[in-house]
């Protein structure tokens, strides 16, 4: 397989870009109530809002949340699981909430370098720790090598298990793992993927881990 | 999920005070330690657990993996399973405990739940986890509709006319085979908790299924000193490969000399209302010949006071096999 088999060009403008931008009158209304939807420029982007600052909800707390690098000063319901925080919260979507009970393994993210489920964490307990989103990885022009090798190996269908996908074979790499595919078969074992790219995803992993 | 209060206790005496204040520490808390949170915040989504005032403990001085001046394995409550998993000394002398957690769960969880949170993790019984059924567990005097219910995951051994709940422990398993001793810290002091005499069998008190009261805190667990030469293996059966709970597990630690079972300790798993230590199965070992006779015989033992429900029929000739699996590949190691 050669290198520019790891390249690709996400489609412009992005459906991602386009619903935010399109749709925002409708998430504001939506969001109503719930916890800030912060800032955010026509483009995706996301400002923090200041320490004291956001909407006047009952109870909220602050929290310094550091996610990919970048420190965030937030209000927020003690309730708010750490996958909804940077969701909703901080407008990073590329970590997805499938069952919400642990049973899926989509919302993984990585708190000081391990892999966690979002989804059973409270935001509040993470304060001042650091957290690594799928956006933290890599970009599209600059892919981390386990986003380049499922896409090389097409180890998705739909989609929406991917990033958790991604993030737990991010964190394998470092975990005690025999070489064989089995190996890894067992410490995947907890994302689950209802369209089955099993063999691909398996595949992607051991491409990288052979290459390191 | 009802709204509570997020509490960082400044140390253990402060997380003590405050949660001595709750009214229970068992179902219907309303102050909870809160260690990875695997099982708390799932039950606080499903409003099972609705406590007003929630202690994050992830922070107190009680991480530790050390081997004390006697011998004993000392382990913090809230040291991470997968790192209590991979400690070299664990896997080396007690690799029962190591296999047992790396069957459990996912790789994701194990990197979250504590060890003082698994010793408290809760049944997987559909009825308990929803609240518009009647659960005795969930809600004293309410019924337990499992009994005449989807049953086919749940207990066969310790059971009552109150509750057939099954603990899903695999950690708890080993530790019971280990002989572990689970140490609090209370409102009134310090004590040391027998792994057999911590967990209680449900009776007509289902909603009580630990010896903890307000305020105790699981501090660490002990595992007495490595037994030199002996052969450990934890089994789990499941209807996946992976990621599943126990439909039969063993835990087996076995000294032979000369052919002959010299000390056996044996425990079940995902067919007992709790931890399943096994005297039964031990005392049929012990002192007989390592073989698939005196195994057979063992498993038959073990089971003999299993009392079954209409959809769990299936088990006592399951963990029958599974125990006789787990002595005949422990014994040949």
């Amino acid at each position: 397989m050669s290198d520019k088999d790891f390249k690709m060009q996400p489609p412009d403008p992005t459906r991602r870009k386009f619903l935010l931008t399109s749709g925002s009158g409708v998430a504001a209304s939506l969001v109503a109530g719930y916890i800030p939807a912060l800032a955010r420029d026509a483009a995706g982007a996301v400002e923090s809002a200041p320490t004291g600052e956001g909407p006047n909800i009952e109870g909220a707390v602050p929290i310094t949340l550091k996610i990919n690098g970048k420190a965030h000063s937030l209000r927020i319901d003690p309730r708010t699981t750490l996958l909804d925080c940077i969701r909703e919260t901080v407008s990073l979507t590329g970590t997805k909430k499938g069952c919400d009970h642990g049973q899926c393994g989509a919302c993984t993210v990585h708190v000081n370098g391990k892999r966690v489920l979002s989804c059973l964490n409270l935001a509040l307990m993470h304060d001042g720790e650091e957290i690594t989103t799928v956006e933290g990885l890599g970009t599209p022009d600059a892919m981390h090598p386990m986003q380049a090798s499922f896409l090389a190996c097409d180890a998705y269908q739909c989609g929406y298990c991917t990033s958790g996908q991604i993030m737990s074979a991010v964190a394998l790499l470092k975990e005690p793992c025999g070489p064989d595919d089995a190996s890894v078969k067992e410490l995947m074992s907890g994302n689950i993927c209802r369209c089955g790219a099993y063999a691909n995803i398996v595949e992607a992993i051991q491409h990288v881990r052979k290459r390191a | 999920m009802q709204i509570f209060e997020f509490i960082r206790p400044s140390d253990q005496a402060a997380a003590i005070a405050t949660a001595a204040q709750s009214k229970t520490a068992q179902q219907g808390a309303d102050v909870r330690f809160m260690g990875g949170g695997t099982t708390l915040i799932d039950l606080m989504k499903l409003n099972v657990e609705t406590p007003d005032r929630v202690l994050d403990i992830n922070r107190l001085p009680l991480d530790k993996i050390e081997v004390t001046p006697d011998g004993l394995l000392k382990i913090g409550a809230i040291v991470r399973n997968s790192d209590l998993a991979y400690h070299p000394k664990v896997q080396k002398d007690y690799a029962v405990l190591s296999q047992a957690i790396l069957n459990g769960a996912s790789a994701q969880i194990r990197n979250m739940a504590t060890v003082g949170g698994n010793l408290l993790q809760r049944t997987r019984c559909v009825y308990f986890r929803d609240t518009a059924m009647p659960c005795n567990k969930r809600e004293p005097g309410s019924g337990c509709p499992a009994i005449t219910g989807h049953n086919r995951t749940l207990a066969i051994l310790g059971t009552s006319d109150h509750c057939i709940a099954t603990n899903p422990s695999d950690m708890c398993v080993a530790m019971a085979a280990l002989e572990a001793t689970i140490h609090v810290q209370g409102p009134k002091g310090s004590r040391a908790i027998p792994f057999g005499d911590f967990h209680l069998l449900p009776g007509n008190t289902p909603h009580r299924e630990t010896v903890l009261e307000p305020g105790d805190l699981i501090t660490h667990v002990t595992l007495p000193p490595p037994i030199v030469g002996s052969k450990q293996l934890y089994l789990k059966l499941r209807d996946r490969a992976s990621y599943e709970f126990a439909l039969s597990s063993a835990a087996v630690v076995l000294t032979i000399a000369s052919g002959s079972i010299t000390r056996a300790r044996i425990a079940l798993g995902g067919v007992g209302t709790k931890p399943w230590r096994s005297p039964e199965a031990e005392a049929a070992l012990t002192g007989k010949p390592a073989n698939e006779a005196t195994f057979r015989s063992t498993a038959e033992a073990a089971l003999r006071n299993a009392k079954p429900q209409r959809e769990n029929k299936f088990k006592i000739e399951l963990a029958k096999r599974c125990l006789t699996y787990a002595l005949r590949t422990a014994a040949a190691s």
